[in-house]
């Protein structure tokens, strides 16, 4: 039996129906590339090969019997590491959680499941996903398999790197301010980000509370629409998980095939922004050409409080995680450093325990959120989250979707950005989707001449409207292919 | 000494985070250029903006307060650091001062 290079879940679905391998040879291709492969990508942080086999012969033998899960029943999904798996670690990539194994599935995984989807290894990222290249893993760093001597990108490297690796047929990110975009476009693959309350953030390590969303990283369009049929819809274990309509993204992708009747907005502050990689603008470029060749109609807009984005994005997110992050504490759950007392504890096991840029954020959301500068950072910051918000919905008014670059460069090497605040400001494109909570998703458009590294353009569409977002993005894909 | 605007030291006493005295330097210029650009929100007029918590405006998710199963308790406490008992959950003295263990 060979398997293709690059996995389709409609392909492999197709192979295990007509019976050409079963669940075990795919699980086992998988393991196999992993082996012969992650030595020097270092995507996968572990991965328990007998329960995968095992889960893998329940798959078959529940075809045998005629009664899958779901056409999907037997095929392997990566999973990012602050994802919760029922009795394989959660550690976020971080020291503080490395020993802590998940007690229950996140509901992601269980819908994954109920698929018939087998969970395949924990993947890395940057610590508690604070960060956008991976490097800031307190486990591995990860390389980009299109090119190792460069990052895959973050949060969700791990993930990006997994499927671009060839090594799983697709991933679950999470994506708090363009943590699977930017990796998707880094790693030349499709990544993404739900209407923010689409998919249940139960089981997902809490970074940021209100701009968390689990989402898909797929070697094509209709894979991640297929992955998101499966995990999007109400939850009672999320209140924030919204009771809405949701299905029908696989057939959206299947109907996109051209743009006819479409306008799609290009934010001009997205393509003023310094900084940007001349080759990244040509291939921006290129697609604005695409999407008009497609039948779509072009039009100028203005997102006018882009440039706060970031600023806005660095007050809200750490205030959120410095809270969220206060219950690793080393009591309950966790390494725990003993000191004299029980405070002296809490200082000694999270000044261990915890990385550098993890440290930085969770002071820069205590100071926002502390007596005398709240009302001067964390309030302002949230109503100028008000103004961006608004942005977006008056561009809406004009325009279907926008088209946008993702990230101002290709992937960088290692070491290259080493000051924490030129990092932050490389997320330029991606964080202002997740303040509006609209949805978005990375694309691949082309390679960079000048260092053949692949760039990925983005689709933004406001919250809700998914099917259009995945129409729009398959007849896109199948342009660029 | 303090940096413009954020005091490390005290923010991270309220965060309890112990900081190695040699990262100090480093931590403290991080810091001071990070605030400074977040401060160029000051010049944003935001004079009768309502902030936003959530981006999706949901208020009041109710359910009905039945009865359900719960986690093991085993399962949960697998992960503690420390067990008195395989039931209860050891933490170090609260108070300072005599030892009482």
């Amino acid at each position: 039996m060979s398997f293709p290079e690059i996995f389709s879940l409609e392909q492999l679905a197709a192979g295990l129906a007509a019976g050409e391998f079963t669940a075990v040879e795919l699980a086992q291709e998988c393991l196999d590339r992993v082996a012969a492969r992650d030595g020097s990508i270092k995507a996968f942080l572990e991965i328990d090969s007998e329960k995968v086999l095992t889960a893998a012969a329940e798959s078959d033998a529940r075809r045998a019997a005629g009664k899958p899960l779901s056409a999907w029943d037997g095929i392997p999904v990566g999973i990012k590491d602050c994802i919760a798996t029922a009795g394989e670690r959660c550690s976020c990539s971080s020291k503080i959680l490395e020993p802590v194994k998940s007690p229950y599935d996140s509901t992601a995984v269980a819908r994954l499941r109920q698929a018939g989807f087998i969970p395949f290894g924990r993947l890395n990222m940057d610590e508690f996903a604070m960060g956008s290249s991976c490097e800031n893993s307190a486990i591995q760093k990860t390389a980009n398999p299109r090119d190792i001597t460069r990052v895959p990108g973050g949060s969700s490297g791990g993930s990006a790197a997994a499927v671009a690796g060839g090594m799983v047929p697709a991933a679950l990110g999470s994506d708090t301010g363009g943590s699977i975009r930017q990796p998707a476009s880094f790693c030349g693959i499709t990544g993404m980000k739900p209407t923010y309350g689409r998919v249940s953030r139960y089981g997902l390590v809490a970074f940021a509370s209100s701009l968390d969303q689990i989402g898909p990283m797929t070697n094509s369009v209709l894979d991640s629409a297929i992955l998101l049929d499966v995990m999007a819809g109400k939850d009672p274990h999320d209140s924030t998980s919204l009771a809405v309509p949701a299905g029908g993204f696989a057939d959206a992708a299947r109907a996109g095939r051209d743009l006819k009747g479409m306008k799609i907005g290009l934010p001009k502050e997205y393509f003023q922004a310094p900084g940007m990689d001349p080759g990244v603008s040509a291939i921006m470029q290129e697609s604005i050409e695409r999407v008009k060749s497609l039948g779509a109609e072009t039009v100028e807009v203005s997102l006018p409080h882009t440039k706060y984005a970031v600023a806005v994005y660095y007050i809200v997110a750490t205030a959120e995680a410095s809270a969220n992050l206060a219950r690793f504490d080393g009591i309950r759950y966790g390494d725990r450093i003993e000191g004299r007392d029980l405070v002296e504890t809490y200082f000694r096991t999270r000044g261990a325990g915890f990385g550098d840029e993890v440290k930085r954020r969770i002071l820069l959301g205590t100071y926002v959120l502390s007596s005398g500068y709240y009302d001067a950072y964390y309030l302002r910051a949230q109503k100028v989250r008000t103004l961006i918000r608004r942005d977006f919905e008056e561009a809406a008014k004009v325009c279907d979707l926008l088209l946008t670059p993702v990230t101002p460069s290709v992937a960088f090497h290692f070491g290259e950005i080493s000051d924490p605040l030129q990092m932050y400001l490389s997320d330029i494109f991606t964080i202002a989707l997740n303040l509006a909570g609209n949805c978005g998703i990375s694309v691949p458009a082309g390679v960079d001449k000048a260092t053949g590294m692949p760039v990925g353009v983005q689709f933004l569409a406001p919250a809700l409207e998914e099917a259009k977002l995945f129409r729009a993005a398959a007849a896109f894909e199948g342009a660029v292919r | 000494m303090d940096t413009p605007g954020i005091d490390v030291e005290y923010v991270a006493q309220l965060a309890r985070l112990e900081i190695a005295p040699e990262a100090m330097p480093k931590l403290r210029s991080d810091m001071a250029a990070i605030v400074g650009y977040i401060a160029e929100l000051q010049e944003v007029d935001v004079e009768g903006v309502e902030p936003t918590a959530y981006a999706v405006p949901l208020s009041n998710v109710w359910r009905e307060d039945s009865a359900g199963e719960s986690f093991p308790r085993g399962d949960m406490l697998a992960n503690a650091p420390a067990l008195v008992d395989d039931t209860l959950i050891k933490v170090p003295q609260v108070l300072p001062g005599e030892g009482i263990n």
